[in-house]
């Protein structure tokens, strides 16, 4: 599935949201390379959030090894990174989480998508593949737009640890942090 | 030198029921016919992965030792693997290096740096703890035991030829089965 908005200006999701969502799933460690995306918004309020293990990791693809093998002691994590991660990554992604149909979990921001695009519509080349790609490799994603898109985040990782289906969701606009310990 | 059955004998006999040791390519072959058991990690997947599952699990697990069986070429592709390493720091993580200089499942060929570069040094740099290399046998075996109960992460360099050639069941190590047997000798000694 592809993220849909609708044309205008769209209110971003909140960040608050997302890591409230992120914790009723039961995610204790993030794996992250930063991304410009969801800096601000999530991974500098999940860096000081110690409900949280951040692991900083050098390569994307670490982290997918990193998040197959914490689920074998039933650790829940999400690799949060960029796109441009997740395009490096893709044959650990392809083996790790794929072949061997492990729960590799992943919040990927989608640097230069513009407001307002689709993901699919998106003017940036690097944007717009994502979906296909994803799909060709038949990973499950989910759009994060807006706040009406955050709910979905806990089902859809609690659905991928009872099933072991990998999972990524595709951040559209940089979540907006309001709270004060950002 | 040292040859890499005789260092994986050396290993096997340290090894304690609750271990977990991540093995690739042709040290995961002779290690597991040297030692089978379910708590050996055999999918690792992607090539050079090998220190980062291994790091994932001692996150998960971080009262068990971990031992890691990698290569040089495999190593190479995931040096960054060290700096994280080193900074999440696990306590129990012996990260030993069969060192060969080639690519010896791909066909032999050269890795790129062989005989300069220093993996040790390497490490060290990173961040490890402590980082030796060994290249005799006699002296690997003497070092271990202090090497497994030392502050992690650690690393062993060994600079090996082959020996015995046991074969490459490639089928196992991407199975369902293999993963599914450790899953459950993982939580079964969890208890």
């Amino acid at each position: 599935m592809s993220a849909s908005v609708e044309p205008g200006h769209p209110e971003p999701p909140d960040g608050e949201a997302i890591i409230a969502q992120l914790k009723e799933a039961g995610v204790g460690v993030i794996v992250s390379v930063p991304d410009i995306v969801t800096s601000d918004g999530l991974l500098w309020p999940i860096s000081k959030d110690p409900d949280f293990q951040l692991i900083r990791v050098c390569k994307e693809d670490e982290g997918v090894s990193i998040c197959a093998a914490l689920s074998y002691s039933d650790t829940r994590a999400v690799l949060l990174m960029q796109q441009t991660g997740l395009m490096d990554s893709l044959n650990a992604i392809r083996a790790i989480a794929m072949d061997y149909h492990q729960p590799v979990c992943m919040m990927v921001g989608l640097q230069g998508k513009a407001p307002g695009e689709t993901v699919l519509g998106s003017a940036s080349y690097g944007v717009r593949i994502i979906p296909p790609i994803l799909d060709a490799m038949s990973l499950t994603h989910v759009g994060i737009e807006n706040n009406t898109d955050t709910p979905h985040i806990a089902p859809a990782i609690n659905s991928a640890y009872e099933t072991g289906d990998a999972l990524c969701f595709l951040i559209g606009q940089s979540p907006i942090w309001t709270g004060e310990s950002a | 030198m040292i040859r890499r059955d005789f260092a994986l004998s050396a290993l096997r006999g340290l090894i304690k029921p609750r271990d977990l040791v991540v093995a690739v390519y042709q040290s995961c072959f002779d290690w597991l016919a040297l030692c089978p058991r379910d708590l050996n990690y055999v999918s690792t997947g992607a090539m050079g992965q090998a220190s980062s599952h291994a790091l994932g699990l001692a996150i998960g697990s971080p009262e068990r030792q971990v031992i890691v069986l990698d290569g040089d070429g495999s190593l190479l592709m995931n040096l960054g693997s060290l700096v994280t390493i080193a900074t999440v720091r696990p306590q129990h993580f012996l990260h030993l290096v069969f060192e060969n200089g080639v690519y010896e499942v791909n066909g032999a060929h050269p890795t790129p740096g062989t005989g300069h570069v220093d993996f040790a040094a390497m490490a060290i740099a990173a961040g490890y703890q402590k980082a030796v290399s060994f290249s005799e046998l006699e002296t690997f075996e003497a070092a271990l035991p202090a090497l497994l109960a030392a502050d992690g992460p650690v690393m062993a360099v060994l600079k090996i030829i082959p020996g015995e050639a046991y074969p490459r069941d490639y089928a196992y190590i991407h199975s369902a089965a293999a993963r599914e047997n450790f899953r459950a000798a993982l939580n079964r000694n969890d208890g």
